[in-house]
C-alpha cells in the first residue's frame, strides 16, 4: 500500500465518504489511486474547497476533508482553514508537498505550508517519512473531533505519498499532552445551579459550543425547567427556536434590544460554550455589569480570556448541563420574563429586511419541519437572516462568524448540500459576497445541487457602506461596485434565474425559485440605503444603541 | 510582573516555533526562551520567564497548556526555584589590566576561558542579577561583546520541576495545585463574596 492508498483508506475507515479538492503535481499520485468509493468534489478555488469542507462540516457536525496540492494550491486553503479556526469546525486539510529532497531548496510550487498554518489551525504535521503517516492521519482525524473542534493539517511530501507503507506500524495515536476535558467538576456546577436558584434575574447566552455538544435538547429541558430567557450569539441560532416563548432573539452588535438589554440587566449568566468575542459583549467592562458569569466551555483557555468569569466550567456542555439541570429549582422569574420578552423593537424596513421575512413565511414551514438549511455570505443580508430569519433547529444556520469571510456562502452551500442532499439549501448573499466564489456555480452545476441563491443587490458593499454612514460623516469610498448582468451569468452557468421586480414581486419569486427543482437564483435589487438596526458602534457598551437612521442630516 | 513558566515539550520539529509564534501572535511577552532535551529524549525542557499582568500570565499557561505537543506547563516560584544564567563577556585585556579583571572573575567565581594578546573571554554564571552585576563591573574595563543564554530553572528540594505536576494542575501565580480543573482553568480565580467579581491573588 503506498502512501496515497493509505491516505484514502485511513479517511474512509474514519467514515469519510466525501473529499473536496483541487489536484496537482505535488498530488498526483495520491489522485491516480483515489478510489472510486469514495466522491471528490472538484471545486474551482481551492479556497472553496476548504470552505465547502467546512459547510459540510456545519451542517453535519461530522469531519469535513479537503484536498490541495503544494504552494498555490495549499496556499488558496488559507482563509478557508482560518475561518474554521475561528467558529471551532472539525476540518482536515490534505496538502500535497514537494518531494522531501527538494523541501527547503524553493522547490517549483514549494511553500512552507507547516509553518504557515500554524496560527490558523488546531494543529498540523508535516509527514517526512512514511512510516508516521498513519499515525498522523489517525491523530489528525481525532484532534480535528475532538474537545473544542478545529481544522487540522496534514502535509504530504511527494515522495511520501508514492512509498509502501511498511507491514508493521504502529498506527495508534500518541498524544500525551493532548486530554480534553469532557465532565465538568460537580462542585463548580452546584455553585453555578446555587447562583441561578438565588439570582432574580437570570439568564442564558447560546453560542456555537452548544451547537457543536448537541446540547440543544438539554437547553430546552433547562429552559422548562427554570423559566430563564436565553439569547443567542450568531454561532448559537437555532439552539433554541426563534417561536421559543422565552427566546430574545441574538445579542451583540446586531443584536435585539430585549437581548441586549437583557443581558445589561441581568444578575446572573449562564453562558454555554459563548467565547465573549467584541462583537458579542460591545465594550468588553461594561459588559453584563451586574451579573454573576457562569461560563461552561470545552476550552479552558475561553474562560476569562475576555471577561471576567465568576464561575468556571470546563468541559462538554451537554455532560455539564445533565448535572446542572436537576440541581436548578424551578422558577417563575415571571416579572423579569415579562420584562425582558415584551421589549419593542424596531420593526426595519426597506427591501433587504423584507426579502428575509418573505423568505421567513415562505420556507417557515420547511424550517420547522427541519428540512431546509439557510447558508449566509457575509454583510448586510447576513445580518438580516440573523435578526429576521426563524430558525427551529441546530446546524440550520450557516455563516461566517469569527472571520466574518466574504464568499464563504456559495462553497457552503454546496458543502451543505451534498451532505444533506434531502434538504433544501438556501443561500442568502448579496453581490460583494457572491461575487468573491461565483466560480463555484459552476462546481453546483457540476455536481448537480439543486441550491437556491437569494441575491440581495444594492450594487454595493451594504456594510462598509453603512459603516461608512455612521462613523465616516457619510464619507463614502470604494463601496460602489457595478455588478455583472446575475440573471445572465447564473443562466450561463446553468442556474435557472429570475428577478424580483421590487417587493411587490418577493413572494412570487420566492415562490418561483422554491417550485424550480433545480439550482436557481432569484435577484433582488435593494437600495443601498438600507441599513442593519439596530446597530452598536464598535466599543460602545450594547446598551447604546442606533435604532433608527435618517440619514444625511437627520440622524 | 515577571513569572518563570517551566514547559514540558515532545521532542518534535516545530514545537519551539508554535511556542514563538503564539507569543508573538498574542502579545505575550517573551523576557528569555531557553530548550534542552530532557532526561527522557522524547522531551525537552523549555524555561521561558514572561513579563505580564496576572490575567497575561494566565492566558500564557492557558494558551500553551493548548497546544498539541506541550505536555505540561507549570510555574516556578523565585523562592521555590533554582535559577541560572550563563554569560560570555570579552573584555579588553591589556596585560597591565589582567590581574584587575581575574579579581573581579574571581569574586563572582566565573571563569577565564580564552586569553588573547589584548582581551580575554569570562565565563560566568549565576542568576540574573549576579550575571548583570558582573557584566556592569567589567564595563568599567571595556567590554567587547557580551553574549547571555535565556534563564534556565528548577525546582527546589525533591520535587520534580515538572514531574508531579501535569498540565492543567499547576498554578500561575502560587506553584500550588489547584483543587479543581475548573480552578485551573480560571487560573485560581474563585467565588467570592455574591455580587463582587472575583479577582486572583496577586503574586507572592
Amino acid at each position: 500500500m503506498t502512501g496515497g492508498e493509505a491516505l484514502w483508506k485511513s479517511l474512509m475507515d474514519h467514515g469519510v465518504g466525501v473529499v473536496f479538492g483541487y489536484p496537482g503535481g505535488a498530488v498526483l499520485s495520491a489522485y491516480d489511486v483515489l478510489p472510486r468509493a469514495l466522491r471528490h468534489v472538484l471545486v474551482r478555488h481551492e479556497q472553496a474547497a476548504a470552505m465547502a469542507a467546512d459547510g459540510y462540516s456545519r451542517a453535519t457536525g461530522r469531519l469535513g476533508v479537503c484536498v490541495a496540492t503544494s504552494g498555490p494550491g495549499a496556499l488558496n486553503l488559507l482563509s478557508g482553514l482560518a475561518n474554521a479556526f475561528m467558529d471551532s469546525v472539525p476540518l482536515l486539510a490534505v496538502t500535497g508537498q514537494v518531494p522531501t529532497a527538494q523541501l527547503g531548496r524553493d522547490a517549483f510550487q514549494e511553500t512552507d505550508i507547516f509553518g504557515t498554518t500554524m496560527p490558523l489551525t488546531k494543529h498540523n504535521y508535516l509527514v517526512s517519512r512514511i512510516d508516521e503517516l498513519p499515525r498522523a492521519l489517525n491523530e489528525a482525524i481525532y484532534i480535528a473531533q475532538a474537545g473544542r473542534k478545529g481544522p487540522v493539517l496534514v502535509d504530504l511530501p511527494s515522495d511520501v505519498l508514492q512509498a509502501e507503507v511498511p507491514e508493521k506500524v504502529d498506527a495508534a495515536p500518541r498524544l500525551p499532552g493532548y486530554r480534553p476535558r469532557r465532565d465538568g467538576h460537580p462542585p463548580q456546577i452546584a455553585r453555578g445551579a446555587e447562583v441561578l436558584a438565588s439570582a432574580e434575574r437570570p439568564m442564558l447566552l447560546v453560542g456555537g459550543g452548544a451547537k457543536w455538544s448537541g446540547a440543544a435538547p438539554l437547553v430546552m429541558r433547562l429552559l422548562e425547567k427554570a423559566n430563564i430567557p436565553v439569547a443567542s450569539t450568531l454561532m448559537g441560532l437555532g439552539v433554541v427556536p426563534a417561536s421559543h416563548p422565552l427566546y430574545l432573539g441574538m445579542i451583540g452588535m446586531h443584536g435585539t434590544v430585549a437581548a441586549n438589554t437583557a443581558v445589561q440587566e441581568c444578575d446572573a449568566l449562564l453562558a454555554l460554550g459563548v467565547r465573549f468575542g467584541d462583537r458579542v459583549t460591545g465594550k468588553r467592562d461594561s459588559f453584563t455589569p451586574l451579573s454573576q458569569v457562569i461560563q461552561v466551555d470545552v476550552d479552558p483557555a475561553e474562560i476569562g480570556k475576555n471577561i471576567p468569569v465568576h464561575i468556571p466550567i470546563v468541559g462538554d456542555i451537554s455532560r455539564v448541563l445533565e448535572t446542572l439541570i436537576p440541581l436548578v429549582p424551578r422558577k417563575k422569574n415571571q416579572r423579569w420574563v415579562d420584562r425582558v420578552t415584551s421589549m419593542e423593537e424596531p420593526v426595519g424596513d426597506g427591501v433587504g429586511v423584507e426579502a428575509i421575512r418573505s423568505l421567513g413565511r415562505i420556507t417557515g414551514e420547511m424550517a420547522r419541519r427541519d428540512k431546509l438549511i439557510l447558508v449566509t455570505d457575509v454583510g448586510q443580508h447576513q445580518m438580516w437572516v440573523a435578526q429576521h430569519y426563524p430558525f427551529y433547529h441546530p446546524r440550520t444556520m450557516i455563516t461566517s462568524g469569527g472571520l466574518g469571510i466574504m464568499g464563504y456562502g456559495l462553497p457552503a452551500a454546496i458543502g451543505a448540500q451534498i451532505a444533506c442532499p434531502e434538504k433544501t439549501v438556501v443561500l442568502v448573499t448579496g453581490d460583494g459576497s457572491l461575487q468573491m466564489n461565483v466560480q463555484e456555480m459552476a462546481t453546483a452545476i457540476q455536481e448537480g445541487l439543486p441550491i437556491k441563491i437569494v441575491l440581495l443587490d444594492n450594487k454595493s458593499l451594504g456594510l462598509v457602506l453603512q459603516l461608512q454612514d455612521l462613523y465616516c460623516n457619510g464619507n463614502r469610498v470604494a463601496v460602489s461596485i457595478e455588478g455583472p448582468d446575475w440573471v445572465a451569468l447564473a443562466g450561463a452557468y446553468g442556474f435557472k434565474a429570475w428577478r424580483a421586480n421590487g417587493p411587490g414581486d418577493l413572494e412570487d419569486g420566492l415562490s418561483a425559485l422554491f417550485a424550480e427543482k433545480g439550482p436557481a437564483l432569484l435577484h433582488c435589487a435593494i437600495s443601498a440605503e438600507e441599513k442593519v438596526l439596530p446597530a452598536v458602534p464598535p466599543g460602545e457598551p450594547l446598551t447604546h444603541m442606533i435604532k433608527e437612521w435618517r440619514g444625511g442630516d437627520g440622524r | 510582573m515577571r513569572c518563570t513558566f517551566a514547559v514540558l515539550v515532545e521532542n518534535q520539529p516545530g514545537v519551539l516555533t508554535r511556542v514563538a509564534g503564539l507569543f508573538g501572535r498574542r502579545g505575550f511577552n517573551i523576557k528569555s526562551l531557553a530548550v534542552g532535551v530532557t532526561q527522557d529524549p522524547l522531551l525537552s525542557r523549555m524555561t521561558i520567564v514572561v513579563d505580564g499582568d496576572e490575567a497575561v500570565l494566565e492566558q500564557v499557561q492557558k494558551q500553551l497548556g493548548k497546544l498539541i505537543n506541550i505536555l505540561k506547563v507549570s510555574v516556578l516560584e523565585e523562592d521555590a526555584a533554582i535559577g541560572r544564567e550563563l554569560a560570555l563577556v570579552r573584555v579588553h585585556a591589556p596585560p597591565a589590566q589582567r590581574a584587575a579583571i581575574m579579581q573581579v572573575a574571581d569574586i563572582f567565581r566565573a571563569k577565564i576561558v580564552d586569553v588573547a594578546r589584548r582581551s580575554m573571554v569570562i565565563e560566568v554564571t549565576g542568576d540574573e542579577d549576579k550575571v548583570s552585576a558582573m557584566v556592569e563591573l567589567l564595563r568599567e574595563f571595556g567590554i567587547i561583546e557580551v553574549v547571555r543564554t535565556g534563564k534556565i530553572a528548577m525546582a527546589r528540594g525533591s520535587k520534580q520541576t515538572t514531574g508531579g505536576m501535569r498540565c492543567g494542575e499547576s498554578a500561575v501565580r502560587s506553584g500550588r495545585r489547584f483543587e479543581s480543573p475548573e480552578e485551573f482553568a480560571c487560573g485560581g480565580v474563585r467565588l467570592r463574596e455574591p455580587g463582587k467579581r472575583a479577582v486572583a491573588e496577586s503574586e507572592g
